[in-house]
């Protein structure tokens, strides 16, 4: 019934985009990891939706939870990590799924690429064997059937000979072809939902713009919701529709993607976007920075976490600790920040700052 | 560079290669990882070298500092062929040259105290310096790269990379060197982190009139931090030129593929800008193409490419371009 009722959803969708059903509902997800130092709290009450079709960038430093909320989505916790909350798929709770239910969503549902292609190619099988298990596992198919289905799907990553290629051992790739293999596995059963953690960080840049540009081709060929995970402002600027930002474990700011960069409203989405520098300008003096680093997990403030580093802070920052609310009432919480601060340009004058 | 100081550094026709035997009895091949480089350094000045992973880039910045042996070509240090020295002779250029690695933390022996990593160099070089000034100049030093002092007898692992890369740039320092190699020195830091270590690089530069060798695949931190930068291509040089000059006016066809495959954290700009995408992968160093290293995967090639290497040669003053077209 599901199907049925989503392909009408998507026609549905196409005539008026104003009805946009939400492919993923994430509420109140928190994740922690039990220590030798006792319980620390990697992802702290994090809600959002994603469209269908939609590309959310999610930014972050390490330690930021970027990577261990997906983690807890897609069921791939460290065996001392634990979630709560609510990950609806599609309108089905699948936060605590067993394994044998969750498998048959992810790879086929949901797909996640890493920074590392080695982390999902096995060096000891040919890329034809890996591929075809996949299709055979979860569309069924006859060998004949999946290997042109392999084929055509290493075709459309760019991969140059594909037939030729399909039998060679992930080792006989390239580091740039090896991540275009693993994203080709990822979309071979068409998937709703390509999760990409920091797909492009360890790649040249040269073979990062050809990853980008198939990315965007997928995003309109196939309609693909996409996450990207990353630390790289660039990346997001160039893919997303989305914007959320964490630090230490929390969303501390999302919206979209032109609206974040133009005006961020958080003090650190603020300092990230002007200590990178840029390619396009020219910069002589110092890079304004972040002074200090991020939070201890374990110790973390009373207050807002971000307190220590922040430029603006003023009393009420170091007794209560901000929750995530709109900036645009008309928006809700597609366009928040979790700070203090009022969305303003005052509020950021310099004879603000401390 | 009106006054034309003398150069710290002058390499000339640099070559690094490293011979992979083909199978028993079958010979050698030799993997040319650095094929015919030149550059002066000036005191004080910053060279950015960039280029992708197995350009030579790393290889070239150990083989000046003569870690790795050349095969080939001169490496002059204010003035003397150092070349064919031995180690034993080089030992005293070797405070003046210094280096720092990408992993700040494997670089640095995780059971040695932060005082001892970053003594360590005075002890070799002054080993008769007394405890108390030894002492001090440790402190004085993690002040300046801004470490606390009484930091001193903690170790490697209680600290963050940001923290870490500091260490390792107090050891670097504490010779008061002419010199320092950078290996991607902020490639494994956040962001946030990257601006506070660059700008601590560039304060320290100016502070004590070092010259930097600053090797990276990042081109904006290479744009920010370099008066000069070099391009390199499967060991030789593509591009080399001012910083503006190269940012602005790329002549070489591969320079200005890098540049364009950078993301702009600008949605707009981003999205609209355009981009050269170069086809297929770097070609293995082993079977170098013939003629041009770049034109099988060069946008502008022509069969004269094929055929003829192009020179390193001018293309305006003090910029240099290997390439047929560099009309730009």
């Amino acid at each position: 019934m599901a199907s049925v009722t989503l392909s009408i959803q998507k026609t549905a969708e196409a005539a008026s985009p104003a009805i946009s059903p939400t492919l993923l509902s994430v509420r109140g997800l928190t994740t922690s990891f039990a220590t030798p130092e006792g319980e620390v709290r990697a992802v702290n009450d994090v809600t959002f939706d994603l469209k269908p079709g939609e590309t959310v960038g999610v930014v972050g430093e390490s330690g930021s939870g970027k990577s261990q909320l997906f983690m807890s989505i897609m069921g791939l916790l460290a065996g001392n990590g634990r979630a709560t909350g609510s990950v609806r798929f599609r309108g089905k709770e699948i936060l605590g799924l067993p394994a044998p239910a969750l498998n048959r969503i992810r790879g086929e549902k949901i797909s996640m690429i890493f920074q590392d292609p080695m982390t999902s190619l096995n060096p000891y099988l040919k890329v034809s064997a890996q591929m075809v298990e996949v299709l055979r596992l979860h569309k069924g198919m006859d060998k004949a059937a999946a290997r042109a289905r392999a084929v055509e799907m290493l075709d459309l990553v760019r991969i140059p000979e594909a037939r030729r290629r399909l039998d060679m051992y992930p080792h006989e790739f390239s580091g740039g072809m090896r991540q275009r293999v693993m994203i080709a596995m990822a979309l071979l059963c068409r998937p709703d939902l390509l999760i990409a953690d920091e797909p492009t960080t360890a790649l040249d840049v040269t073979v990062q713009a050809a990853i980008l540009d198939l990315m965007a081709d997928l995003k309109r060929e196939f309609d693909t919701s996409i996450i990207l995970i990353t630390h790289d402002l660039g990346v997001i600027a160039g893919l997303a529709d989305r914007v959320m930002v964490m630090y230490a474990g929390r969303v501390i700011e999302t919206g979209d993607v032109r609206d974040i960069f133009a005006k961020p409203g958080h003090p650190y989405t603020r300092a990230l976007l002007r200590s990178m520098p840029r390619i396009d300008s020219d910069t002589l003096e110092e890079l304004p920075t972040i002074p200090g680093q991020p939070p201890n997990l374990q110790h973390l403030p009373v207050g807002c976490n971000f307190q220590d580093r922040c430029l603006f802070r003023f009393d009420r920052c170091v007794v209560e600790d901000p929750a995530l609310l709109p900036i645009d009432p008309a928006l809700g919480l597609a366009r928040a920040k979790a700070c203090h601060l009022e969305h303003s340009p005052e509020a950021y004058s310099p004879e603000v700052r401390r | 560079m009106t006054a034309a100081p003398a150069p710290l550094l002058s390499v000339r026709d640099l070559k690094v290669s490293f011979p992979m035997p083909r199978g028993m009895f079958r010979g050698v091949d030799h993997l040319r990882a650095v094929d015919g480089v030149s550059f002066d350094l000036f005191p004080g000045e910053t060279l950015g070298i960039v280029g992708e992973s197995g350009c030579g880039k790393s290889t070239l910045g150990r083989a000046v500092l003569k870690l790795i042996e050349p095969t080939g070509g001169t490496v002059a240090w204010l003035g003397q062929d150092i070349s064919d020295l031995p180690e034993s002779r080089m030992r005293p250029h070797r405070q003046d040259m210094q280096v720092i690695f990408q992993d700040p933390l494997a670089s640095l022996d995780p059971r040695m105290t932060v005082g001892d990593i970053i003594g360590e160099p005075l002890d070799t070089f002054h080993p008769k310096l007394k405890r108390v000034e030894r002492r001090a100049r440790i402190e004085e030093m993690m002040a300046k790269v801004g470490l606390l002092p009484e930091m001193i007898n903690r170790y490697p692992h209680e600290f963050s990379g940001g923290q870490a890369q500091r260490i390792g740039i107090a050891r670097a320092m504490i010779l008061n060197p002419k010199l320092i190699v950078c290996d991607e020195p902020v490639s494994a830091l956040d962001v946030s982190i990257q601006a506070q270590i660059v700008n601590l690089l560039m304060r320290l530069q100016r502070e004590f009139h070092l010259s930097l060798i600053f090797i990276s695949h990042d081109l904006s931190v290479v744009r920010h931090i370099s008066h000069r930068i070099m391009v390199l291509y499967l060991g030789k040089q593509a591009e080399l030129a001012d910083r503006d000059s190269l940012y602005r006016d790329p002549r070489h066809p591969y320079t200005k593929a890098l540049i364009s495959a950078v993301p702009i954290p600008d949605p707009d700009r981003e999205r609209n800008k355009p981009r050269i995408v170069l086809t297929g992968d770097l070609p293995s160093p082993l079977n170098p193409p013939s003629g041009c290293y770049f034109r099988t995967r060069c946008p502008r090639a022509e069969a004269i490419c094929a055929e003829t290497a192009p020179g390193f040669d001018p293309v305006a003053p003090g910029h240099f371009a290997a390439c047929h077209f560099r009309d730009g």
